[in-house]
Order: C-alpha cells, then structure tokens, then sequence
C-alpha cells in the first residue's frame, strides 16, 4: 500500500519533506516512526488524514501521515 | 480630575500629549504617570509615544489595552520579548514570572541578559526594563516557578496569559489553571530554526493535543539549543495574537498552531 508521510521542522534535514512511501498493510504508525529512525520520545503531534493519531494505530492505503518533533523551549 | 483634563487639553497638541507633560502633569497633581495615562486615553488623547500604533489602534482601544493585566510566565527568551513588545505596545500591567537568574548561556538569546546582569533575577530585570522604556507600564515582578499549587494567586486578575516556559511539564500546569481561571492562554515554544504558536480558550485541551506523545523528557530543543532568531520571532507573533485577543480583532490561532521553520522559511496551519 502507498501512504504519504510529511515530516515537519527537525525530522526533514537528512530525511525528507515529503514522499510517498510502499508499506506492508496494517503498517502501524510505530513502524514507520522506526523505520525512518526518529527517536520516539522526539515525536511531538501526529496526524493521520488531518486527524489526531497515536503509534499503535495501523494504516491504510492512500493515507497522509504528518509527523512533527516535540517542541519545548521558551 | 477635571483641573488634570483641562490641563492636559491646553498642553496637547494635535491630541498629542509628550512624556515631559505626563511627567509634569503627574508631579502637579500628585499622581503616577499611570494615572496620568489613564486620564490622557479617557480624554481622548494620546500620549505621544503611541502616535505610530494610531493607525492600527484607536485611542478607545489604547485605552483598552491600557486597562489590561497580562501575565508573562518566563522571562527568558521568548518571555524578554514579549515583555518588550508588551509594554511598548501600552499593556498597563504585566505580571512577570520566572524563578531564575541569569546565566551566561543566556546571552545569545535573551533580550533582558547582559553582562552586569549575570546573576541576578529574570523576573527583576523585566521591571527594571519596562521602567526604562515605559515607566506608566505597572509591572509586578515574580521570582519564583508557576505550579499548580501557587498558580492562581500568581494569575490573580491577570486576563490574558503568553506562555514563555522553558518545559512541558509547567506548560501543562500553567494551562490546566488557566482553563480553571478561565484565562486565554497564548503558548509559544521553540527549538533551533523551529517553533509553534498557538491560542488555547478556556476549556479547549490544546495543548493535550500538542504534547499528547509527551512521556515525561524535553523537546528537541535539548538536542537543538536556541539562536537569537527563533525566539524574536515566536514572541512577535505570540504578542500580535495576545494584542488581538485583547482587542476581539482579527482570526486568531485558535484550534490550530502555527508551525514555524526558519530553515526553509515553511510556515504551516496545523488543526488540532
């Protein structure tokens, strides 16, 4: 199945911004934050389709995934 | 109050009235330049040094923002910005928080650290500056950390809070009270070239949503550090929003952060 990852802020620089991707199905979110080797604990918001999503959850084909880092500093 | 108006009629002019009139005026009644300021904007004129904010904000509405009790929680560096920006725009008073003094590492970035200042206390500096810049500004300075526990006396009619904090886990707090003190909340956070703002009513669990993965360590900012850049640029647009909420003018950030890379000059809606 293809899904579309956007990455965001610090996860492009030597990754990408965005690309269209072959995946397994029932490919979960997880997987595909290991696979692109993004330290879990950087992961800030996840959006499946525009939608709030979480690691666990599997994904479909033609799904747009954005990932964004977890930005704390004032 | 009377006598002070027609004073301050026979001194303006084109319904400007100069600092060294506010100061004269305040000296002849026996008053502070605050209520000085107050009486000039009741008046329905304008002390001089807010001439070029006229065409965007009416006299009314400088009043208005006069009238305002806004908290800045951290004074570091986005919290040096917005304090600077906020009292120049003519906020009438400021709650400044942050429990540290400042260091060294401070200097690349933080607008209120200098060198003498090494040492000495965040929350203070902010006071001593706005004094230098806009002495009508009332300024109650904090030097100490926003908790749960502490934070509503902290916020104690204070009706607009910019979140400058330096970690998650007192953003998380600052936002639960104000959702309890029904406070509007504008957050602002940055990391490298990267930042994000957005506008949180009481009520919405934004930034539930924006840390939702949070298990307990930092940002990428641990990783990342902070330029001067960033921070000026996250506080600018943190203050436009505040400066907006207090006047119920334009679209706010609302429901939706702004992401912000300097890097690639992206600047992306996020809905959340």
């Amino acid at each position: 199945m293809k899904v579309t990852v956007k990455l965001f802020a610090s996860f492009q620089p030597g990754r990408f911004n965005l690309e269209t991707r072959d995946y397994p199905e029932h490919t979960r979110i997880g997987s595909i934050i290991r696979e692109l080797n993004i330290p879990e604990e950087e992961v800030g918001i996840l959006l499946l389709n525009a939608v709030h999503a979480k690691p666990e959850q599997t994904l479909s084909d033609g799904d747009i995934l954005a990932i964004f880092p977890l930005v704390g500093g004032g | 109050m009377d006598a002070l108006q027609n004073f301050l009629k026979e001194h303006a002019v084109d319904n400007l009235i100069s600092w060294r009139q506010q100061q004269d005026a305040a000296e002849r009644f026996q008053l502070t330049v605050a209520e000085v300021e107050e009486v000039i904007l009741q008046a329905g004129l304008l002390p001089a040094r807010y001439q070029r904010n006229q065409q965007m904000i009416s006299t009314p509405q400088q009043l208005q923002l006069f009238r305002s009790t806004l908290a800045v929680v951290g004074c570091g560096g986005l919290g040096g910005y917005i304090l600077e920006e906020l009292a120049r725009l003519g906020v009438g008073r400021i709650v400044a928080i942050d429990p540290d003094v400042f260091e060294e590492h401070n200097l690349n970035r933080q607008l209120l650290s200098t060198i003498e200042l090494l040492g000495t206390s965040k929350a203070d500096a902010a006071a001593r500056r706005i004094a230098e810049i806009n002495p009508a500004v009332r300024v109650s300075p904090i030097t100490a950390a926003f908790d749960r526990e502490h934070g509503a006396d902290l916020l104690s009619g204070v009706e607009l809070v910019l979140d400058a904090v330096d970690n998650i886990p007192t953003r998380f707090d600052l936002a639960e009270v104000c959702s309890r003190l029904k406070i509007p909340l504008v957050h602002g956070a940055i990391a490298g070239w990267y930042g994000q703002v957005v506008s949180v009513y009481p009520g919405e669990e934004t930034l539930r949503k924006l840390y939702g993965n949070w298990n307990g360590g930092k940002g990428i900012e641990a990783r990342l550090g902070n330029p001067s850049f960033t921070p000026a640029v996250a506080a600018s647009l943190q203050v436009a929003e505040a400066c907006k909420l207090l006047l119920g003018q334009g679209r706010p950030l609302r429901k939706a952060m702004l992401s912000i890379n300097l890097l690639d000059m992206q600047f992306d809606e996020v809905p959340l």
